[in-house]
């Protein structure tokens, strides 16, 4: 009960500093804000634009009904290149797809004499390049097929693959990538946070003065820990009530208070290990790269950039180890799918689990830490 | 008017200063005299110091005239046309000062920065070291000296280049009283080679001010006096000028104020309150307390008494359990000391020696928490604080915020809450360093009250002299050490001094003649002569732009990070170490997806299609769907990425050719990896088509595409991402940790006070952040060559193209990378601020919007703008181009022109935001 009230009074100070100080107010609203529409507008999943050239030998009705058929958003309008011109404009990078109609391919269509038509493909335009090329050559198929379907009599294809996307009927970047944004918001910034409060009290002398009065460590963490994950809380409803449902337009499936629980356990892990930096670095450039060493693999290889499936096996499983992968993935479920607490209850444990042991191994060590800082 | 300005240093006519709504100069007008010692004399927050950063030329002049030596400081051409004339010691130990470099190296840094030539730089730091007596250690780090010694090496820094003005800002505070002595005779001697040389001193030891040719007594941002310190004297009728000050005073701030009664001490005869037994800290190899002993009873006031890095402070930190004793042992309250034990704590208050209580909060906002943290019940609490502000004369301060108040009163308040929960023992470090006399007599009123009336321990350090006085018992440290411990009157007795500062010093030359690890300045050096190569200084200076002074901050900044070895570590290992992460972690080649089917035919055809699945590489299947709630209830928890449906009668229709379908459900949440299974999907639905088993059937012959459709992977033909995406990590890590080095190298000398060199001496801007950034171009590229190395052998990306250009490009990359984290820090003020800012300003445009996942081409909206912004955009090319396309130099010259135009935009824009004076 005592505890729990120091608790409570301490961490009323930590709130009563952070709204004083408007450059870290400004950088929360920023991450919160604009930095989630940047992400949401950026498009960035999806094959949006790309580059397409096409070089026509055939010059003939279908060659123009093939360059025709690459529309936007997908692709932007095909720009007509000569064959000799395609070496160097492929390898300044003006061109992701290039493709190439023969001489004479109309009449070997007709013909039935299964010409050969190039699709070349920058391979180092990676999301764009596999998606694109299938695309591409989707399209291309589609309209010899209609072409020569025309010409001749109608079959309609026997086996079709009907395919539907779950949760995300149109695999909109936004929808993904917004939410994506909020979860790496949150850990870039719960993180410096809390470092930054326990290294700016022992810079200004007040963790001493801390320490020497009946309050422990725990005590003093704790306060840390719920008024940073509050203000994050608080900044997370916001934004995604605001910028990401009614601003981007993303519905959203599941339970936002659901997800709100998930927010705080993660905030605890973060804080916690914001905490556990805090002690280990001595000043604040320290804390500063020890930070960028932690927070950018967290969020690289959580899944919110690239899937969890592509990463090595090794990889694979030592991020399963890591409460940001376990949080993008309880995001997904409960915002994208609608999944439940019977669901997610495993992940939400798992991260509770890990953020115990940062802040447990914070607290042994924040008396020591402290008395070597001056 | 001409005729006085002859023989006048500085003439200051209305200068008014503020920061923000505070007033720290207030219509000031003021001649100081030439080639004499000046003293400024005040307490603290006074304006001491702003006045003499405006007349040093580092800070903005805000209103009024400052004429110095005959230039008019508001003006930039007359104002650095005479800062080669002046030396400027900022106030705090060696503030200008760098700690990581050596006596000799900080000495060669100022020398290079006034443009000294090789021969005559060495021949001036001979002589300067000589005379200082530091020749023995020259090669010692600067933050390894003693206080009196660093403060000596300041002022070789400052006279190298021979001032005709030179101005020291509190240069004694904090200085044993010996070292003090020693500095005066120093600049005594100093004045005797130079004698038209100008000396403005400002103080806050009244005793050293009657030594002074000339005083200026200030207060409230006011001059409230000038003249010679016998005049002064003279006029307010007083023997000392610490009492002629306080008779200068308004009668206001005198309310009150009466000379110091103490009251004596009732020894009981308990037993002691506070007990230490060989007391011993170390640090490494460092004794910081050495084998310090002493009782202290109950209600007494002991005394701690030394220069600044004696042990004190490391002491009362073993006394409270903040730091564990490395030998001996100590009782508090009858009890040893335990870090865990919350009930003694509960009886002890604590005041650090610096100012610890919460800036931001108001004065009943901090009283409230610490009676809170004490759990005072709540109307005893009430209570409580109203007796508190009313008896520290708090009440009149009540809802000002902390960080607002003067110092003295912040002092009063720190006490005040210290004391909140009535403890027994008070333990006070330097609780009054920087408070005005007046103030520190009201303090040592309260404290008097405590120990007399409440019976309180109080154990306090400082290093005042008339405040050690009033102790009932002191200890004088040094190095460590307790030389001598007794009542001061005896401690005077003992020595047959006249006071206790003689006999301090005394006790200190006694223990200095036993160890040699102090020179004691010897007298011989005054007959060193002057130097002819004094008058032969460069006459031609480089006005805007000099090799010699860049250069200057390139070596320090060099020596710095090569001996800030975690730093240094971090920048190179750390960089390898994301490599690694990202290099392995982030791949589009989307593998070991999870699938689970539904088969509602189960027939020839139907395991056909689905063993086509199955042989795909990419696709792991997962236990067979039950029904469709068993198949929404998969997707929805994410256990499988896809699912697919195969119809009834999917075998019958086909071979009676009649059409049918195959439906798949596409976990959608992560729309990448969604397309990418699409695709494989339609990949292995063709295949299947193209079965010879299934086209047996005839009916699907007509189906296929009536023309190859070849897709020619170009640069990778295997389609790995790692050939694009390990050379775009290259370009990641060559954004990230250069950007953040360069942009904390800048704002830590805002933050730690020797951006000052940038605004009293001849570096220019453009010098300043040219020589900075060199060195963090130096580890950029070594971290280059680092990773460069780690792609071709770990990763086994081999460099198709050409490696001049990509190491061209790498050099103009880091250059604009650099470049980025000095634009960030020339408007960042803090560390913390800055470092935040070069984190969100770097992460989200590296990986996000610079062409790394997604080509730039198909980035729209506010990431498109964030992207074309960031240089990353154009080194990408470059890096994937020469990596994996094979492209040589003609083939990226458009791209290495783009990245080459951020180099003069961004050091454009740092040098209109950094400033040359502080505002």
């Amino acid at each position: 009960m005592r505890s729990l009230e120091n608790i409570f009074w301490l961490g009323t100070k930590e709130l009563r500093s952070f709204f004083r100080d408007w450059v870290l107010l400004a950088f929360v609203v920023y991450s919160f804000s604009l930095a989630i529409i940047a992400q949401a507008q950026s498009n960035s999943q999806e094959l949006h634009n790309a580059s397409i050239a096409i070089v026509d030998e055939d010059h003939s009705v279908l060659s123009r009904r093939i360059a025709a058929a690459f529309l936007p958003p997908y692709f932007k309008p095909p720009v007509y290149v000569e064959e000799r011109d395609i070496d160097r404009l492929m390898n300044t990078g003006r061109y992701t797809f290039v493709i190439d109609i023969p001489p004479h391919f109309e009449r070997d269509v007709l013909g039935d004499r299964k010409p050969a038509l190039q699709i070349a493909v920058d391979a180092t335009a990676m999301v764009q390049a596999g998606i694109g090329s299938g695309y591409a050559a989707q399209i291309i198929s589609t309209e010899i097929s209609n072409f020569v379907t025309r010409s001749e009599a109608s079959i309609i294809p026997a086996v079709t693959l009907s395919t539907h996307m779950a949760f995300n009927p149109n695999a909109t970047t936004g929808w993904f990538s917004s939410v994506m944004g909020i979860i790496n918001s949150i850990t870039m910034l719960a993180i410096i946070l809390a470092g930054a409060a326990v290294v700016r009290e022992r810079e200004h002398g007040t963790m001493d003065h801390l320490l020497v009065m009946p309050l422990t460590p725990f005590e003093i963490a704790m306060s840390k820990i719920w008024a940073n994950a509050v203000i994050i809380t608080g900044a997370v409803g916001l934004s995604l009530i605001f910028i990401v449902e009614r601003l981007l337009d993303v519905p959203i499936a599941g339970s936002i208070p659901l997800f709100m629980v998930g927010v705080v356990i993660y905030l605890f892990f973060a804080t916690a290990i914001g905490l556990f930096l805090a002690t280990i670095a001595r000043t604040m450039p320290q804390l500063g790269l020890l930070y960028i060493l932690v927070a950018v693999p967290l969020n690289m290889l959580s899944g919110a950039t690239t899937p969890l499936e592509s990463m090595p096996q090794f990889l694979r499983t030592i991020m399963q180890a890591s409460p940001s992968t376990h949080f993008v993935a309880y995001a997904q479920a409960i915002l994208y799918r609608g999944a439940g607490l019977e669901i997610v209850w495993p992940r939400f444990a798992a991260v509770a689990v890990i953020g115990g042991i940062f802040l447990a191994l914070a607290i042994r060590r924040f008396r020591n830490s402290s008395a070597y800082s001056s | 008017m001409k005729d006085s300005r002859l023989d006048t240093a500085v003439h200051l006519e209305h200068v008014t200063h503020a920061y923000g709504h505070v007033l720290a100069l207030d219509h000031v007008s003021l001649h100081i005299p030439k080639s004499c010692i000046v003293g400024l004399i005040g307490p603290d927050g006074v304006g001491k110091s702003s006045l003499l950063s405006l007349v040093s030329g580092a800070r903005k002049i805000q209103a009024g005239s400052v004429i110095v030596l005959d230039a008019d400081m508001t003006r930039a051409a007359e104002r650095e046309a005479i800062c080669p004339r002046i030396a400027y010691m900022p106030q705090g130990l060696g503030k200008n000062l760098y700690p990581d470099l050596s006596v000799r190296e900080n000495i060669e840094f100022f020398a290079r920065l006034f443009g000294q030539a090789r021969a005559e730089r060495e021949e001036r730091i001979a002589d300067l070291l000589h005379s200082t007596g530091l020749t023995p250690f020259g090669d010692r780090p600067a933050k390894k000296l003693s206080g009196g010694m660093r403060q000596k090496l300041g002022l070789c820094c400052a006279l190298i280049h021979d001032p005709d003005l030179l101005i020291l800002d509190e240069p004694t505070t904090g200085v044993d009283p010996l070292s003090r002595r020693q500095f005066w005779q120093l600049i005594g001697r100093m004045r005797a080679r130079q004698a038209e040389m100008s000396v403005i001193v400002a103080t806050a030891y009244m005793e050293e001010a009657e030594q002074f040719d000339w005083l200026v007594a200030m207060d409230g941002g006011k001059i409230l006096a000038s003249g010679a310190p016998l005049e002064l004297k003279a006029k307010t009728a007083s023997n000392t000028i610490e009492k002629a000050f306080i008779s200068l005073l308004p009668a206001s701030q005198k309310v009150g104020h009466r000379e110091l009664k103490i009251p004596p001490r009732r020894d009981d005869g308990n037993e002691p309150v506070i007990v230490a037994r060989g007391l011993t800290r170390r640090f490494g190899d460092f004794t910081a307390v050495d084998h310090v002993s002493f009782n202290i009873g109950r209600g007494e006031i002991f005394g701690f008494l030394g220069s600044n890095g004696c042990g004190k402070t490391t002491t009362m930190k073993m006394l409270t359990g903040l730091l564990p004793s490395t030998e001996g042992s100590a009782t508090l309250l009858g009890r040893p000391i335990d870090a865990e034990d919350m009930n003694s704590r509960k009886r002890v208050g604590y005041m650090s020696q610096s100012f610890s209580l919460y800036t931001e909060l108001t004065v009943r906002q901090n009283l409230e928490l610490h009676a809170r943290l004490f759990h005072l019940p709540r109307d005893e609490m009430e209570q409580r604080i109203r007796y508190l502000l009313w008896r520290f004369g708090l009440t009149h301060y009540v809802d000002k915020l902390a960080e607002d108040l003067p110092l003295g009163i912040r002092q009063r308040l720190s006490l005040a809450v210290a004391v909140v929960h009535e403890p027994e023992v008070l333990i006070l470090d330097e609780p009054t360093s920087g408070v005005d006399p007046i103030a520190r007599d009201n303090f040592w009123e309260l404290l008097i009250d405590l120990s007399r009336k409440n019976g309180v321990t109080i154990f306090v350090s400082t290093h005042f002299m008339n405040e050690a006085a009033r102790c009932d018992r002191v200890a004088l440290m040094n190095a460590g050490r307790v030389l001598a411990m007794d009542t001061p009157a005896n401690l005077v007795k003992a020595r047959g001094a006249a006071t206790l500062e003689q006999a301090f010093i005394e006790y200190l030359e006694e223990a200095e003649g036993a160890s040699s690890t102090r020179t004691g300045d010897a007298e011989l050096v005054t007959a060193v002569p002057v130097k002819t190569i004094h008058e032969v200084s460069p006459p031609k200076e480089q006005k805007y732009f000099s090799p010699r002074r860049m250069l200057a901050y390139t070596i320090r900044e060099s020596l710095e990070l090569l001996r800030d070895p975690i730093r240094l570590g971090f920048a190179l290992a750390g960089t390898a170490f994301l490599m690694l992460v990202v290099g392995f972690g982030i791949t589009t080649d989307v593998n070991s997806l999870s699938f689970a089917a539904l088969d509602r035919d189960n027939s020839f055809e139907s395991r056909a299609y689905l063993g086509e699945l199955r042989g795909s590489a990419y696709f792991v299947e997962e236990p067979p769907i039950k029904d469709v709630a068993d198949l929404q209830e998969r997707l929805k928890s994410g256990q499988v990425n896809a699912t697919v449906e195969i119809p009834p009668g999917f075998g019958r229709d086909i071979r009676r050719g009649r059409p049918t379908e195959v439906g798949v459900w596409i976990d959608g949440a992560m729309p990448f990896r969604a397309e990418t299974i699409r695709e494989y999907l339609e990949g292995v639905h063709r295949q299947f088509l193209s079965d010879p088993a299934i086209r047996g059937h005839g009916a699907l012959a007509d189906a296929t595409v009536p023309a190859d459709i070849e897709t020619r992977f170009r640069y990778n033909q295997d389609f790995d991402s790692i050939y694009a995406m390990v050379p775009s990590t290259i370009a990641m890590q060559l954004a990230l940790i250069p950007a953040i080095l360069m942009a904390l190298a800048i704002v830590r000398e805002k933050e730690l006070g020797s951006i000052t060199n940038l605004y009293v001496t001849p570096v220019t801007r453009l010098e300043f952040l040219l020589g900075k950034q060199i060195p963090y171009i130096a580890v950029a590229m070594l971290n280059f060559v680092n990773l460069f190395l780690m792609a071709i052998f770990i990763f086994q990306v081999p460099l198709k193209g050409s490696f001049f250009t990509l190491a061209l490009g790498a050099l103009i990359y880091v250059t604009a990378t650099t470049g980025y984290g000095m634009l960030i820090s020339s408007f960042t003020r803090t560390q913390i601020a800055a470092l935040f800012g070069t984190a969100i300003l770097t992460v989200l445009p590296a990986t996000m919007f610079s062409g790394m996942l997604t080509p730039i081409s198909s980035i729209t909206g506010f990431g498109a703008v964030l992207g074309r912004l960031f240089p990353m955009t154009y080194f990408v090319p470059i890096s994937v181009g020469t990596f994996t396309k094979g492209l040589r130099f003609a083939d990226l010259a458009h791209h290495l022109a783009m990245l080459a135009l951020f180099v003069p935009a961004l050091t454009i824009l740092s040098l209109l935001l950094l400033r040359k004076q502080e505002t």
